[in-house]
């Protein structure tokens, strides 16, 4: 009886420590989240009127829209070529800058800089350096005498053009991750290896490499969410064109919800990014997982 | 009250000061002007806060959101909140032409304030270099091309000809192309359009000609950001642009320049542009007194010269520009008046139902024509079927 007593007083405990999180986690993620897939089976109602169920409509017309397509593929490009060059970079250097350079502390906060910016005021001055003929890169691509590029209008490199942009914005903020793993890495193992006469590149394979594993995919995670989740910077640079060349999945529903007032299709496409993001967690869970080594 | 700029510039100075000056003279009335990015991020930002519970009593927003706004129940027309006939006379005291984007069956939900049209803003000096008379803008379509390219073969390529800003606002441009070779856009009730029609296609065909064929303006999109920064440091001779551009550019070019009507087809013509005073539904009928109120400050003639000035904006109704200041100001300045003396020429910018998406058909097929993605007929064929496709599921909605 007593234990019993004390068993419940537990219980309650526990589910009084998990309220605030639970609260917080169905009124910001788990609500929208169903009234997001509700309102994908309506049409949006006119001047007031009540939203009509339409069953699949707005499934049917996101499969044959060419736009969302594009967009899907637009973001797979995008994450293919934001985050592995950023992780690459972050890593490369946070090694750099973990070595004894002289002025350290200068190039390390030349590195994070960017990171502590915002997105929309980077985007700006990155504007002006893709400017076709008074921008930053087509004066020093005049300079070498090369004719220049219209970085963001041209279909052909838009894309690529906003992709750099967000390697230089990202890789500095995955690189303070890599460094503080770097430091926790405890000196006797480099002590040791030096002793066994391991080459640099060996240890960094076989000890720097899988100790900082978990990290790689703290990174890789938050990268691949980035990927998906920042848009700003379309607001100013391209806003998505030429002709969608550079507009992505967020954006498109941003366009859907705010320019075209079409609530319930932008609730569509959400549900469909959910749909992918939630296999993209399943494959983490289970086999990134399990082929990570924590300490 | 939210507002958007949309041409860069210190705009949002010369609102806090106008705001400022408006509730010394009326202490009893508080404005709240916040300014919320372009005209689409501005809508956002109205919306949204209706959506919150927190329905702004006024605000400036792109004179075309009529349709949207309307579809979303969010405003009111002022024929229910005006009172005496003085308020009606203050409500027909606006150019008509500007007016035009604002009413519906008789009804008017805008009160024209940031308004533009497009002008040709043209660079004395490099067409002086170029063994053009600097004093002639080129006339018509065929004299722009050739004097773009002739300025583009005296620079030794180093500088353009011209420059049509392709991001932004594309579907803006392109329908003042297409109203010059005589074609209009679309219905006046906004629920079709007609991106299609041969004269839609020449016209199209024309602005990619003169990338292609006549090597005066550069490649790819061009970007409306930065253009007038182009036309200031002089990397092009000429530029279409919004006449609210003008006070910025006259502030800092350092060479001579003119401005002009835009060149013509077979007639002249230019969309009007930009933002409309709107009053909202879900206040108080002493929040629309209020609201009101300011809105007539902001358009009563004097301050319509002065915002004209300030700006580049045109003074909004003809009263305006027999103050003396804008009187005066249009003597030492010319350019001034050209957009206005353009209204005649003017047309509504294009405005429909689902406006969003039929204008990024729109925009997507003149940026898929210029990056040569696509010809300009087909890239309108397929701006067509998109925008009836986007119409029809309105259709369906209502």
């Amino acid at each position: 009886m007593v234990i019993q007593n004390a068993d419940r007083r537990m219980q309650v405990y526990g589910a009084l420590l998990l309220l605030p999180a639970a609260v917080l986690l169905g009124t910001f993620a788990y609500l929208p989240t169903v009234a997001t897939l509700v309102n994908s089976f309506f049409l949006p109602g006119f001047r007031g009127a009540p939203p009509a169920f339409v069953g699949l409509e707005n499934y049917a017309m996101l499969v044959e829209d060419a736009t969302f397509w594009k967009v899907a593929r637009n973001n797979l490009l995008y994450a293919l070529g934001t985050i592995p060059t950023s992780i690459a970079l972050a890593l490369g250097m946070a090694l750099f800058v973990n070595a004894r350079l002289p002025g350290r502390g200068l190039v390390r906060m030349a590195y994070f800089t960017p990171t502590i910016l915002p997105m929309i005021a980077a985007a700006n001055v990155w504007m002006f350096f893709y400017a076709p003929q008074i921008g930053l890169f087509n004066k020093l691509l005049g300079a070498l005498g090369l004719s220049g590029v219209n970085w963001l209008g041209d279909p052909g490199v838009a894309l690529t053009s906003v992709i750099v942009m967000t390697v230089w914005k990202e890789a500095g903020f995955f690189m303070i991750f890599y460094l503080a793993a770097l430091q926790s890495i405890p000196p006797e193992l480099k002590e040791a290896s030096d002793l066994e006469g391991t080459s640099r590149w060996s240890f960094f394979w076989r000890v720097t490499f899988p100790l900082l594993m978990p990290t790689t995919l703290f990174v890789l995670i938050n990268a691949l969410i980035n990927a998906v989740r920042v848009v700003d910077h379309l607001f100013i640079l391209t806003k998505g064109g030429p002709n969608n060349a550079t507009n992505l999945l967020l954006y498109y529903v941003y366009e859907n919800a705010f320019s075209f007032f079409d609530r319930t299709y932008a609730a569509t496409i959400t549900v469909v990014i959910l749909l992918v993001l939630a296999v993209v967690a399943t494959l983490k869970f289970t086999v990134l997982d399990r082929r990570t080594h924590y300490q | 009250m939210y507002y958007p700029v949309a041409v860069g510039g210190a705009l949002t100075d010369v609102i806090d000061g106008l705001v400022a000056e408006f509730e010394n003279e009326h202490p009893d009335i508080t404005v709240n002007a916040i300014y919320a990015g372009n005209y689409d991020d501005t809508r956002v930002r109205a919306m949204s806060a209706i959506e919150a519970g927190e329905a702004p009593q006024l605000s400036v927003l792109f004179s075309i959101d009529l349709f949207d706004l309307l579809e979303q129940d969010a405003i009111v027309a002022f024929d229910e909140v005006i009172e005496s006939d003085e308020e009606r006379e203050w409500l027909d005291s606006f150019y008509p032409g500007l007016m035009e984007n604002g009413q519906i069956d008789g009804q008017t939900y805008g009160i024209p304030f940031q308004r533009s049209t497009i002008v040709l803003y043209w660079n004395k000096d490099a067409f002086e270099a170029a063994g053009l008379d600097p004093e002639t803008p080129p006339e018509n379509w065929e004299e722009m091309a050739e004097m773009a390219a002739a300025v583009r073969e005296a620079s030794g390529g180093e500088q353009w000809g011209v420059m049509v800003p392709s991001t932004g606002y594309p579907y803006w441009m392109f329908q003042a192309f297409a109203f010059q070779n005589g074609h209009r856009l679309m219905n006046e009730e906004g629920t079709e359009v007609y991106f299609d029609d041969p004269a839609a296609i020449e016209a199209l065909e024309y602005w990619v000609s003169l990338a292609e064929e006549h090597e005066a303006m550069p490649d790819g999109t061009i970007e409306w950001g930065t253009l007038r920064q182009n036309f200031l440091e002089e990397s092009t001779a000429m530029m279409w642009h919004s006449t609210g551009n003008l006070t910025a550019v006259r502030n800092e070019a350092s060479f001579d320049f003119g401005v002009a009507m835009l060149p013509m087809n077979t007639q002249r013509g230019s969309p009007t542009g930009g933002g409309n005073f709107y009053l909202f539904k879900d206040t108080t009928e002493e929040e629309q007194r209020a609201a009101m109120t300011f809105i007539r400050w902001m358009t009563d003639p004097e301050r319509a010269a002065a915002w004209s000035i300030e700006t580049g904006y045109m003074g909004v109704s003809p009263a305006s520009y027999e103050t003396e200041a804008l009187r005066n100001y249009v003597e030492e300045f010319p350019p001034a008046a050209v957009a206005r003396d353009q209204l005649e020429h003017a047309t509504a910018e294009l405005a429909t139902y689902q406006g969003g998406r039929v204008r990024r058909a729109l925009d997507n097929a003149v940026q898929a024509a210029l990056t040569g993605q696509m010809t300009p007929e087909e890239a309108l064929k397929q701006a067509q079927a998109e925008a009836d496709a986007a119409l029809r599921r309105y259709a369906r909605s209502r």
